[in-house]
């Protein structure tokens, strides 16, 4: 299984480094967003760094799902389905690389994103950095789910618009959980509450994808 | 399973049609502090929110488990499943209508961000996207295994958002003023409040096991279409 | 079925071990639909079959898979790999010896264009590349899907000569075609396919 799920990693990953779409396409609009997101907050409120935890998670959702969507494409390409069904890798292999891809794909683009918190929303630099382990951890968690709701909706009618459907209120609370956990690191809170979210969830989504993973690539 | 259909029927009618004459005749309106006459909301939105994010999503999941496991996989389970989050929906909105009808005089404003009604609005959204992906799908085998998984999602989700959005609300305020769901309840109220959980239960099978019927039905239609479409096809052949 | 089309209603198909077996008929007869079935990409919704061993009603369908090679009308590999990334995945996936791969490459005319990323091939350059593939693979099973398609001469004798050694090495294949072969190299058993039922057989 381990195995299996550093080749598919390492295999997403190339993929990714040699197509750029990530460098070229997906960080770009990610910067856009966080840019439209001040625009939309009025020029008073643009650059108070309370509401910068949420935009950041607000627009990292949106990332994640053109990223999740790119990530189960890999495999749903003409002819490259049937090909890789032929290879006979472990499932539960396969979901763990995917989603070890897909998570690196958004730490390197969450950290961007926090840079883009600090200089665009104001965020304290040494706060950001306090927050950095929960936001790794969240985006973990967004990783492991992605990974099973953009198999879920691969190769079906219409996976653009159903992708947000299944995907979205899945990640509310990694949204609420990561919002919270980056303003208690900003300005002080709760904290373990949120912890126990992200944990649970993230945990939830690795077990669930590596029973049922396989029942997926069955169909 | 007619004699199921016609038992749960009854037991359907006569538990509702209690609730009703209790809740509306018999027992006493509570204090004007605590809404007065619209604290009989009491006898019916705590029983179908109980209905929807419980029973009819434990439905689904235990029946996408069951799917899921080969010793007990079926197509009957798939129906299941997909029939009860069918009937999930209708009472997720009536949850979300009776939780604004109650906390519009207490609030002001019909939405107030009130922890349960915003989690189920998340779930209604989450039950909408099974019935959207079971429609993404014409493979009998291929729908049913991938509403399966999501059926299994569905059990992770629930307490996740739950409490997510329950923490997201409750920490860093205080006790709110009195809010829907806080009224002191006892005595006869308590035993309305009860009974109608049971009504709305009774309910909620009631309908399942007549949308489960028509599902039935429609699956032996497409049988019939099936074998139809072989024959055209072996002729097509010859 | 597939959205209450019978895409097949009549086949009664025997592919022995060592053998070319060519499906022949015009387009939606079934012929793909027959190859994805005998590979276990699609399930069997009525009747019985054996294919290597495993039952396509009742058997592991995943482990009917691992035992077969596929090669499809648009390729059967990453685009944004490159010949020898692709290769090397596939190896590793089926814990097969790396330096099969060089060989492969060889075989099929593909040695010096192992840095080449797969979108970049041309259409002939795309099939010798699912070829190699197989090659890396060694498959008990072939299911080419209308390999012929859109070769000229050379690529067809090419393509002849690769299916004669794999059928002499013990594999078995199955190729579907709109034309039985022409071919002086191979001596196919060839059905004939039509609405979804085997009308010919020679």
């Amino acid at each position: 299984m381990m195995r299996t799920a550093w080749l598919v990693a390492t295999k997403d990953l190339r993929v990714e480094a040699r197509s750029r779409v990530l460098l070229w396409q997906v960080v770009p609009f990610g910067v856009l967003a966080l840019v439209l997101s001040g625009l939309a907050l009025g020029p008073a409120a643009a650059g108070k760094s309370s509401a910068a935890p949420g935009l950041f998670y607000l627009v990292t959702l949106f990332v994640a799902l053109l990223m999740i969507s790119r990530s189960a494409g890999i495999e749903h390409t003409p002819g490259t389905r049937e090909s890789i069904a032929t290879l006979g890798l472990d499932p539960a292999g396969v979901f763990l690389g995917k989603t070890l891809a897909l998570t690196l794909e958004l730490w390197a683009t969450g950290l961007v994103l926090l840079g883009g918190s600090v200089l665009l929303l104001h965020t304290s630099l040494v706060g950001t950095l306090h927050a950095l382990p929960s936001v790794l951890v969240t985006l973990g968690a967004m990783g492991a789910a992605g990974t099973m709701y953009g198999a879920l909706t691969a190769g079906v009618d219409g996976p653009a618009t159903l992708l947000p459907v299944v995907t979205l209120p899945a990640f509310a609370p990694l949204l609420v959980a990561g919002e919270r956990s980056f303003s208690a690191a900003l300005h002080g809170g709760a904290l373990w509450e949120w912890w126990l979210i992200v944990t649970v969830a993230l945990v939830g989504y690795l077990a669930v994808g590596v029973l049922l993973y396989g029942v997926l690539e069955e169909s | 399973m007619k004699f199921t259909q016609r038992y749960l029927g009854v037991a359907t009618i006569v538990t509702l049609v209690a609730t009703i004459v209790l809740g509306l005749w018999v027992t006493p309106p509570a204090t004007q502090a605590q809404g007065g006459d619209l604290a009989r909301l009491l006898y019916i939105h705590p029983a179908i929110a109980w209905v929807a994010l419980y029973v009819s999503f434990g439905t689904t999941t235990v029946a996408s488990a069951l799917y899921l496991w080969r010793r007990t996989r079926s197509m009957v389970m798939d129906r299941i499943a997909y029939c009860a989050m069918e009937v999930s929906v209708v009472y997720i909105i009536l949850t979300l209508i009776t939780g604004s009808i109650w906390g519009r005089p207490t609030w002001g404003v019909w939405w107030a961000w009130d922890a349960r009604l915003t989690s189920t609005a998340i779930l209604l959204v989450l039950a909408l996207g099974y019935l959207a992906l079971r429609r993404a799908n014409d493979d009998p085998e291929i729908r049913a295994r991938r509403s399966a998984v999501f059926g299994i999602l569905i059990a992770l989700n629930v307490p996740v958002i739950h409490y997510s959005v329950l923490w997201w609300k409750t920490l860093h305020q205080g006790p709110t003023l009195l809010t829907p769901g806080q009224i002191a309840v006892h005595g006869s109220m308590l035993w309305t409040m009860l009974l109608s959980f049971f009504a709305f239960t009774f309910q909620f099978f009631w309908l399942l096991r007549a949308r489960y019927r028509v599902e039935e039905q429609a699956t032996q239609a497409r049988g019939i279409e099936q074998a139809d479409a072989i024959a055209a096809r072996q002729r097509e052949g010859a | 079925m597939h959205n209450d089309f019978a895409l097949l209603s009549g086949v009664d198909l025997t592919v022995e071990m060592g053998s070319l077996v060519v499906l022949t008929g015009a387009n939606g007869a079934g012929k793909t639909s027959l190859l994805r079935l005998l590979g276990g990409l699609v399930g069997l919704s009525d009747g019985e079959g054996v294919v290597a061993g495993v039952s396509l009603r009742s058997g592991d369908r995943s482990e009917l898979r691992r035992r077969v090679g596929w090669l499809g009308h648009e390729g059967s590999f990453y685009r944004d790999l490159s010949v020898l990334e692709n290769l090397t995945f596939a190896a590793r996936a089926l814990r097969r010896p790396v330096g099969d791969i060089a060989p492969a490459l060889e075989r099929v005319g593909l040695a010096t264009r192992s840095a080449t990323l797969a979108k970049d091939l041309s259409a002939g350059q795309r099939r010798r590349l699912g070829l190699a593939w197989l090659l890396v693979r060694r498959p008990e099973l072939w299911l080419l899907d209308e390999p012929y398609a859109s070769l000229d001469d050379e690529g067809r004798d090419f393509l002849d000569g690769v299916l004669h050694d794999v059928v002499a090495a013990g594999a078995s294949v199955v190729v579907s075609a709109h034309d039985p072969l022409r071919s002086a190299s191979l001596t196919p058993t060839t059905y004939r396919i039509s609405g979804g039922r085997i009308v010919g057989h020679a």
